[in-house]
Formats: C-alpha cells, structure tokens, sequence
C-alpha cells in the first residue's frame, strides 16, 4: 500500500478532475494565444512559453462540458504531451495530493462516453471523487 | 568515462565497416583488385575482434574472427578470391553492423551469435574451397600486411602493429580507379571532411547532441534577438541600438558558425550507394555501376539522415525498374551494364540531388495502365493525363510498376514515402523521363532547417510565415487594374500576369475565416508561390515583412490540417502559424491529392481528385471545358493581326509565329457547317495558348467564361473528334475538350478556310 500517486487537482464546471503531477510542467495564469484556423473546436489556439510553443486546448470542449463564457476565469495546466506542449484550460487550480494506488478505480460504465474517453481512473477521497484524467487522451483534440 | 569509450568504439567501427564496404564493392566492379584490400580487411577485423573482445563483445568478436580466419587463409594462397568471398565478407560487414547496433542500444551485443554465417565462413576458409561460382582471379603474390594502405582503427594508445603505414606505398599496381573509392580512401571523412589523416589535433569528435543542443540554442537566441530588435525600436536610446546592432550581428555570424559545425559531407550517404547498387543489380539479375559526383556538397546533419532512406530508395528503383536486362539493353544498342549516377550541388540556397540512369525511362503506357488497375485514377482520368503527370502517378501511396513484386522494391511502399520524407524536411521531389533514354529522379532539399526565412504576411489580423523558398514573387493589384488583372466568376479566381494565368486563392477563404482585405487605397496584395513545380496566387490582406523564423514542428493534429507545416515565435512574442504552401494548394485541389502524408487511402485519393478547368462558351451557349493544366497563357487579339499562311491562320507572337486554331470550326464541321454564314465576327479573339508537340499553338475560343474546380465524372459514350467526352461541371452538362486530338487534327493539315 505504500505506493501513492501525487495529483494536481482542478475544477471544470464545479466537478474535480486531476492529473499526475509528474507529468504537470507548470500552471500559468494568462495566456495569449493565436488561433489556428481549422483546428478541431477543443484548440484554443497557439501560445508561447518561454521559446516552446505549446497547444491549448479546452478541456471543457474536450470533456464535452457546457462552453466557458466570455469572461469567465481559467487557469492553464501545462503538461508535457507525446507531440510537445498543451496548455489544459481548466477554470481552477485545486491542489496537489498524495493518493495510494489502491483507491484508484476504474472508472464507472456509466461516465459519458466523451468523459469516460479520457479518465484513466477514479479516486474515492474522503469528501469527494476525483477523475484523473488520461493526459494522452486529453492533450488529444480530436475526440 | 566508459561511456566515452563506448561510443568511440562505435563511431570508428562504423567508419571501418563504411571504408571496407567501398572496397570490397569495387573490388566486386573490378575496379580494386582483391590483393589491395585483403591486408586492410584483415587488420580491420583483427582490430574490431581485439577491441570488442577488450569490451566483452563477444559475438561482435566470434564473427570478427571468422571473417580474420578467411581473410589468413586468402593471405596465405589457400583460398582463391571469389565472389563467394566477396558475398560473405559483406555479410559479415552487415551482421557486425547489426551487433554493433545492438551494442548501441543495450551496450550489450544481443543473443544472435551468426552460427550459419560463421560455419560459411569457416567452409569458406578450407584450403582450396575455391567456394562460389565464377571465381575472379587468384589473388596475387600476398601483400606484405605492413605495406598496403589499409584502414586503421587507432584507440589511445594503438599497439604498434596497428600504425599507419605512409601513405601512397602500394605492393601492387594501382587499380583501375574509376570511382567511388580509389585504394587507400578511408580516411575516416564521417567527421572530419577536410582533414588529412594524421592532423587529428586540428579535429575534434564532437558528440551529434551537443551540435544539436548548440543549435537549439542558437534559435532561442535568434528568437530573442528579434525580440530585442523589436523592443528597441519603440526607444530612442543610440546605446541600446548600438547594442542591439552588435548583439544582431553576433548572432548572425554565430548561427552561420554552427551551422557550418553541423555540416557533413553528402559523401555520407553516398559511400553506401555503391553496396546498394550491386546488391541490388545481382538481385535482379542486372549489371549496373554508380557513378558519382559532387560528393564534397555539404549539408545539415539531420538533413543528411532524412534523405539517407530516400535516396537509397531511389537508388534502388533506378536500378530494379530504370536499367534494363543486359540482353535487352545489347538488343537496344547499349552496353550491357547500366549506368547509374549520382550527382549533387548547390543551387540557390538548395542542395540538389540527381539520380539519374540510362535505362529504360518511364513507362507511360504501364504506369497509366497499373494506375487504373489499382483504381488509382479512371480510365478517362488516365487518358487526358499529359506526360509529366502520369509520371508523377508513381508518387502516388500504393503504386508499384514491378511486374513482379521483387525482394527489392515493389511492395507498395515506394516513390510515394519518398516524396512524403524528403517534403517533410522541406524538400521537393520530381522526375523527368525520357522514354528509352533514362529517367532522372531529381530531390532538392534545404541547407539547414531550423531557421529559414520568411515572408511575413496578414490575413484577418492575424500574421502567418510564408517560407521564402516557395515564394516566387509579390504582386500588388491597384483598384483600377484589378479587372483586368483578377477574374472573378462564380467564385473562382484566376490572375492573369504578364500573359499567365495562375489559379488565385484566397488565404482567408482557404483557412475559413473570410476574405482578403484590401490596402487602405484598394490595393489587392498578392504573393505568387510555388509548389511541387506549380504556381500560384495567394491573397493575402497584407505583405508585412521578411523574417529570419525558427520554425518549430505542430503536434500530429495541427500538422494533418496540411495547411501549416509549423510555427514560430515572433519579436512581439506572439506565436505566428507557417503556412505549408503545398498543402494549401493541395487542400485547394491544385495539386494531385495522392500525397502520403495523410493516408487516406485509394478511395479519398480519387475523391479528392479535383482538377481546374477553363471553361468556354461554345456554338448555341453550349459549353466547353479545357482542363487549365493545358493551358500556358490566355491573348486577347485584334482581328487584324490574324494572317494568311500557307490557307492556315497565325499570328506573329513573341518573335514566332503561332498558329491558330479556330475550336469552334475544328469542332463544328463535323456537325452543321451552314450555320457558320450567319456568324458574327467579333473584333477581338480569344486566344487559348497552349503547348503542343513542343511549340505554341493558339486555339481560337468564342469566350472563355470562367474557371471552375471539379471532381469531374466524364462520361465517354458523349466522345466525338476532338471531345474528349461530356461531364457536368457547375450544374451543367459541358464538353470536356481533347485538345491533343483536336490539334493532331487540325495543326499541319489545312485548316478550315477563313471566314469572313
């Protein structure tokens, strides 16, 4: 049981959903980016970080999640995907936390399919249910 | 520190493995003779036996021996040199290359120890086994080991019977040295092109990580430059410019630096050509030799890499399809071996890379029937195909002319892979048949490609780079010049320059957010680029600038949109898409869909085979279609200039005469000529010029109505002379025009007599 897995949790759309830290590069905060015309919907766009280019993509769109309105709030999770840079953009940055490998399940059937796509597993703590996410999934724009 | 060691090891039995290669390929052509090498091999296995053993390579020593055992046993006159020898020894050259790859992987030397290749060896080594067929010729009075000019493994510390020799001793005659490798030519010329043996304290082996590091960082600071450079301009500070001047001029000579570190010679990859051919020759039974040229032409290291696979393959094709049988070639009044060669140079900013052989050619008739039968294109496509694109057929994914799948090539994955490489570091690749004669498979590739420059440009606010490589030249459209210059008909436009006419798009209709803007005073801006040998116009709302970009690769999603090969980082810091100006004019159906980079398999191929037509109007508002690849310009010319020669009609036209053919008589007096007394004269012609049998010839049309871009299903039952068939282009049913037969008809034979 001494196997435990750090993960960075955030919010989108008021649920929480975390991926390994390990595989987390930073968290920025504001991000200019450039759109790419006819890219898949979930990219945001391109954005520059210190001389590597990274693409951020929506993970609300990703997720099949209600859209994000003009204004409001997000936090971009950088990870380091298999083909470079994505910037996640999730609306809140939760914390980071230690979990044995034992209370990760698999994740329920009855999760949406474009959910479901992306989560690796669930994670049962004490007040709440985490879904990790698949980075490679999600770093993928293309559902 | 073992580390150190290690890859030493590696990189210099590699260069041993290269330098025995070239000399046991020639001595296979004849061109060494077999008592040259048989010294230099020997001690080149002795010493790649002693150090592996040293490392605990065992298997890498156990085949290294065997081959030292052959190679005593030729020494001392017991075994004749044969091609049996020739053979095994290459084998072993290919099964401690595989060790040795496994060596670099696991720093172990695997599990496969070569038991087959080793008792070949052994048979192969018993007194008098004069093994193989037609044994060459015996080998002369053994040189002395110490004499002959020979490859040297030198470690630290070389063990005295391992010193080089003095250079130009040789025991016997000089060889016929014709090419690619004259006796005693291994200098180890991988890492140090222009160093003589012997100054190894002027060179240094630098590893490929760190030039590769060196260079990543080069760009970084090329990006940081321009940043500095664009910053600085919004102060008035003399200083800080001044600094930034030097700063600019730093990087400059600091990027040309490594650059120049990261340059080898294309003899690289050329030395492993000559195995290739012969191999492959023997394969199919052909005789073939390589010449090559300009083997001195530097180029990128990772650029090398890339067009290692490529050109092999090229290579390969040349000869298993290009070079005839022997037989057949004496029947055709050639000699009997084929030529294969190889040349490259630089040519603008470019490296150039020339195979070229003297076999057969292309096959038009083959590849176009092959084509059809993998339902690669229709039969109809097929028969309006011109020359130059049915060659081209052969880049398309799955294509293979073998008539039998041989062990060489033939499998599918040809020509097409070729192409989707060398484009994929930014090269392009053509070739040009001559049916009989040979055929020349012509790569270019750029110098180096992390830092190119660019055309910065403008479309919805947003800026893309435009790689100068592709660009041909800026046009800007002044409102007043604009009709005359654009033509907008339903939507498709074509420019007209200087009496061309290119396909015009629209960079904001192409990327879906619009349409070009113009310049404060109306102005059109334009850039005209090239793609895979086609030009274009591209609208764009505004020429920014040009740039020195790094470009940085897009993730597999953003690079299968095939509109942008990449990204850079501007001064300003904002991320600015390159534009993939071949991808652009294939998303808009101007070149052949058939390329490999996205897969799509045979079906999408077709589907996307959308071709431009230039569309006519014809006698009673029927309409009339030429597809516009046939078309080289389009004239607008006074009656008066039509003259009389010989009862056919021509113009005087750039300095020659252009004959002309009036489509609408060529076609009509098959039909109702009567109605032709009632005609109208028009005051102007509308002239169609295009190539033919290689000259010029103006086809006469009504009107040219517009230009449309359509998956076109023809359907031949409609074909009459000089009609091709009829197909449904913008809703309507339009005659699909066969130039080729309509002025095989009309040119040379009297025309119809003038009217009016």
């Amino acid at each position: 049981m001494a196997e435990t897995i750090r993960i960075c949790t955030f919010l989108l759309e008021g649920r929480t959903f975390a991926v390994p830290v390990a595989e987390v590069r930073e968290v920025v905060k504001d991000l200019e980016t450039t759109p790419v015309p006819l890219a898949p919907p979930a990219v945001l766009g391109l954005a520059h970080l210190r001389g590597q280019i990274a693409t951020a993509v929506d993970l609300r769109h990703r997720l099949g999640l209600t859209a994000r309105r003009q204004g409001d709030q997000s936090v971009n999770v950088v990870v380091q995907g298999a083909e470079g840079l994505v910037c996640l953009s999730v609306d809140e940055v939760g914390d980071v936390i230690d979990v044995p490998q034992g209370v990760v399940e698999r994740p329920p059937d009855t999760l949406r399919p474009a959910v479901r796509e992306v989560v690796r597993g669930i994670c049962k703590l004490e007040d709440e249910l985490v879904l990790l996410l698949d980075t490679e999934r999600a770093v993928d724009p293309s559902p | 520190m073992a580390d150190e060691v290690m890859s030493e090891f590696l990189a210099e039995a590699g260069e041993i493995l290269d330098g025995l290669e070239r000399d046991l390929v020639a001595v296979d052509g004849g061109n060494l003779d077999p008592a040259d090498v048989v010294a230099g091999t020997f001690r080149a296995f002795h010493t790649l036996k002693g150090t592996s053993g040293f490392l605990g390579f065992e298997k890498l020593a156990g085949v290294a021996h065997a081959g030292e055992d052959l190679l005593c046993a030729i020494r001392e006159s017991q075994v004749v040199w044969s091609r049996g020898v020739t053979d095994a020894l290459l084998e072993v050259l290919d099964a401690l290359r595989a060790i040795l790859g496994e060596a670099a992987r696991t720093e172990k030397d695997g599990d496969n120890a070569y038991p087959d290749l080793v008792a070949r060896l052994k048979a192969l080594s018993e007194p008098g086994a004069a093994a193989g067929p037609e044994p060459k010729e015996a080998a002369a009075a053994p040189p002395a080991v110490e004499a002959a000019p020979a490859p040297v493994f030198q470690p630290r510390a070389p063990p005295p019977k391992l010193v080089r020799p003095p250079r130009g001793a040789p025991t016997s005659p000089p060889a016929p040295a014709t090419e690619p490798a004259p006796p005693g030519s291994h200098a180890p010329r991988a890492s140090e092109p222009h160093a003589e043996p012997g100054d190894a304290a002027s060179t240094l082996r630098v590893p490929v990580p760190v030039l590769d590091r060196l260079m990543s960082l080069v760009g970084e600071l090329v990006l940081a430059r321009n940043q500095l450079i664009c910053q600085e301009a919004t102060r008035e500070d003399a200083r800080l410019a001044a600094t930034s001047q030097r700063i600019h001029q730093l990087t400059t000579g600091l990027q040309e630096a490594v650059m120049k570190a990261r340059m080898q010679p294309i003899d690289n990859v050329f030395s492993r050509l000559p195995r290739v051919v012969r191999d492959t020759a023997q394969v199919c039974g052909k005789q073939a030799r390589l010449v090559t040229s300009g083997q001195d032409t530097e180029l990128d290291k990772t650029l090398l890499e890339a067009i290692k696979d490529p050109l092999t393959h090229v290579v390969r094709n040349s000869v298993d399809h290009g070079i005839e049988g022997p037989e057949l070639r004496l029947a055709n009044g050639k000699a009997a071996e084929g030529t294969v060669a190889i040349r490259a140079f630089h040519d603008g900013g470019q490296v150039i890379i020339e195979v070229e052989d003297d076999g057969a050619g292309v096959n038009l008739t083959k590849v176009r029937a092959k084509a059809i039968a993998l339902g690669l294109v229709t039969q109809e496509e097929a028969d309006r195909l011109s020359e130059r694109d049915t060659v081209d057929l052969v880049f398309r994914p799955g294509f293979s002319t073998a008539d039998a799948v041989t062990q060489i090539s033939g499998r599918g994955v040809g020509m097409d892979v070729v192409r989707t490489n060398v484009e994929r570091i930014g090269g392009s690749v053509e070739m040009l048949s001559a049916p009989g004669r040979g055929c020349t498979c012509r790569i270019r590739v750029p110098l180096t490609l992390l830092i190119v420059p660019a055309l910065i440009v403008t479309s919805k606010r947003e800026r893309y780079a435009v790689p100068q490589a592709s660009l041909v030249e800026l046009v800007r459209i002044s409102s007043e010049r604009e009709a005359q210059m654009v033509v907008d008909v339903h939507g498709s436009l074509v420019l007209r320059l200087r009496g061309a006419i290119l396909p015009l798009l629209d960079l904001a209709t192409m990327l879906g957010t619009g349409n070009a803007g113009r310049a404060s005073d109306g102005a059109l801006s334009v850039v005209v680029l090239s793609a895979e040998g086609r030009q274009f116009g591209l609208l764009v709302d505004e020429v920014a600038d040009t740039e020195e970009i790094v470009v940085k690769p897009l993730g597999r999603h953003l690079q299968a949109l095939g509109a942008f090969s990449g990204a850079t980082v501007r001064g300003d810091g904002r991320v600015a898409l390159v534009l993939d100006v071949a991808g652009i004019a294939r998303r808009a159906g101007l070149l052949a869909a058939g390329d490999a980079r996205a897969n799509r398999g045979v079906a999408a191929v077709r589907a996307g085979a959308r071709r431009p037509y230039l569309i006519l109007r014809g006698r009673d508002d029927g309409r009339l279609a030429i597809p516009l690849g046939d078309v080289a310009r389009i004239e607008e010319i006074a009656r008066e200039r039509v003259e009389q020669v010989g009862g056919s009609e021509a113009i005087q036209y750039r300095g020659t005469v252009l004959p002309l053919v009036r489509v609408a008589n060529a076609l009509l007096e098959r039909r109702k000529r009567p109605r032709l007394a009632a005609e109208e004269v028009p005051d102007k012609l509308q002239v169609v010029v295009q190539q033919w049998g290689g000259r010029e010839v103006g086809l006469v049309v009504d009107s040219i109505v517009d230009v449309a871009e359509e998956e076109v299903a023809l359907d031949p039952t409609r074909a009459r002379p000089g009609v091709a068939g009829c197909a449904v282009i913008q809703g309507r049913i339009t005659e699909i025009l066969d130039t080729a037969a309509l002025l095989a008809a009309q040119v040379g034979a009297a025309p119809e007599a003038p009217r009016g």
